[in-house]
């Protein structure tokens, strides 16, 4: 088994809320380090609250299992996760299955302003003409938005 | 007990009562987005303690769980601001906006911490607490010239920096938080 073999399983890992994108495009896979038969994979949560967390580290260790490893999934309580960890294709996903992915992470945390500007592409059909409906969403890592051109609403990633 | 640990439990006590409460608004918010709102922020917060005490409990040889709910009400040490049950909507966001407040300047003392895992997740912690931050800021815009919201803001203030008030309502409040899981014998596995 290769630290490579390893990344491509865990590849296969939908995230249970978004299932369009696997926990690598997510990003939250930080290492993989393999020592004889332990498997150590580095995970670094999005959103604390998050319920897709435990599910996700159990798929890591399963997948982990059926390579034939002995996993070893540390959770990684730091602030190395940001949402510009997403992969360009996991932004790519995120888009055609109708969720706006999010701005970049900035130097100074977002405002108020920022939120109810219009620099927010509607996913569905690329206008900017979309209104903040609610700061939260469905999930911890979603904000609520509404398109003004085609009068859709959607789901808009939080930039953390 | 462990100087690291007693902040932990301090902090992570705040979150979690203050997400119990939070949560007591699912369902029953003047408005749809806002209980779309408090529920999500509620599950934030009972996230930022899970993993505050996640730490404080490597520290002491325990778990989260047993941290949380298997204490007495009068060993948790949370401020009495998150105690209070607050059904009226002008004190919850008056309670919201100075709670925003305190812990902003709590986790930016954290942050600069020569404790790097301390200041890791306070880093972590405090990338959510900015859209509660917003949120709260929202609010505290569109009562500002409501006197029962001024009124609600200096009634509250003062309990922001009191703690271990044991108040009656926490009692109540551990009662119902801890009455499923006390319904077993200790360790059992849920």
């Amino acid at each position: 088994m290769t630290e490579a073999e390893v990344w491509k399983a865990l590849a296969e890992i939908a995230d249970p809320e978004i299932p369009v994108i696997s926990v690598v495009d997510l990003g939250v896979v930080r290492d993989v380090r393999i020592e004889q038969e332990r498997v150590h994979v580095e995970f670094t949560p999005t959103f604390l609250g998050c319920p897709a967390l435990a599910v996700m580290r159990d798929a890591m260790a399963e997948k982990v299992r059926e390579l034939g490893g002995e996993p070893e999934v540390e959770v990684v309580l730091d602030d190395s996760w940001s949402t510009d960890k997403i992969t360009p294709q996991g932004r790519e996903k995120l888009r055609a299955a109708g969720f706006a992915p999010p701005t970049p992470r900035e130097a100074e945390a977002p405002k108020l302003v920022q939120l109810q500007s219009n620099g927010f592409r509607c996913p569905y059909c690329g206008s900017r003409d979309t209104a903040l409906e609610n700061i939260f969403g469905p999930t911890p890592c979603r904000s609520l938005r509404y398109c003004r051109e085609c009068r859709q609403p959607f789901e808009q990633f939080k930039t953390i | 007990m462990k100087e690291r640990a007693q902040l932990l439990l301090e902090i992570a006590d705040d979150e979690l009562i203050l997400g119990w409460r939070d949560s007591e608004w699912t369902g029953i918010a003047p408005f749809l987005e806002e209980d779309v709102a408090f529920s999500s922020i509620a599950q934030n917060e009972v996230g930022h303690a899970r993993a505050l005490y996640e730490l404080a409990a490597r520290d002491l040889g325990t778990t989260a769980d047993e941290l949380a709910f298997d204490r007495k009400p009068e060993e948790y040490c949370c401020s009495e601001l998150v105690e209070l049950r607050l059904p009226e909507w002008e004190r919850t966001i008056a309670r919201h906006v100075l709670y925003e407040q305190a812990d902003a300047e709590r986790l930016a003392r954290l942050k600069t911490s020569d404790d790097a895992e301390l200041a890791g997740l306070a880093a972590k912690i405090d990338r959510e607490e900015v859209y509660h931050r917003l949120h709260a800021e929202m609010w505290a815009e569109r009562l500002q010239a409501e006197p029962r919201f001024i009124a609600a803001l200096d009634e509250l203030r003062p309990l922001v920096d009191r703690r271990k008030g044991q108040s009656p309502e926490l009692a109540e409040l551990w009662d119902e938080m801890t009455s499923v899981r006390r319904s077993q014998p200790a360790g059992t596995t849920w």
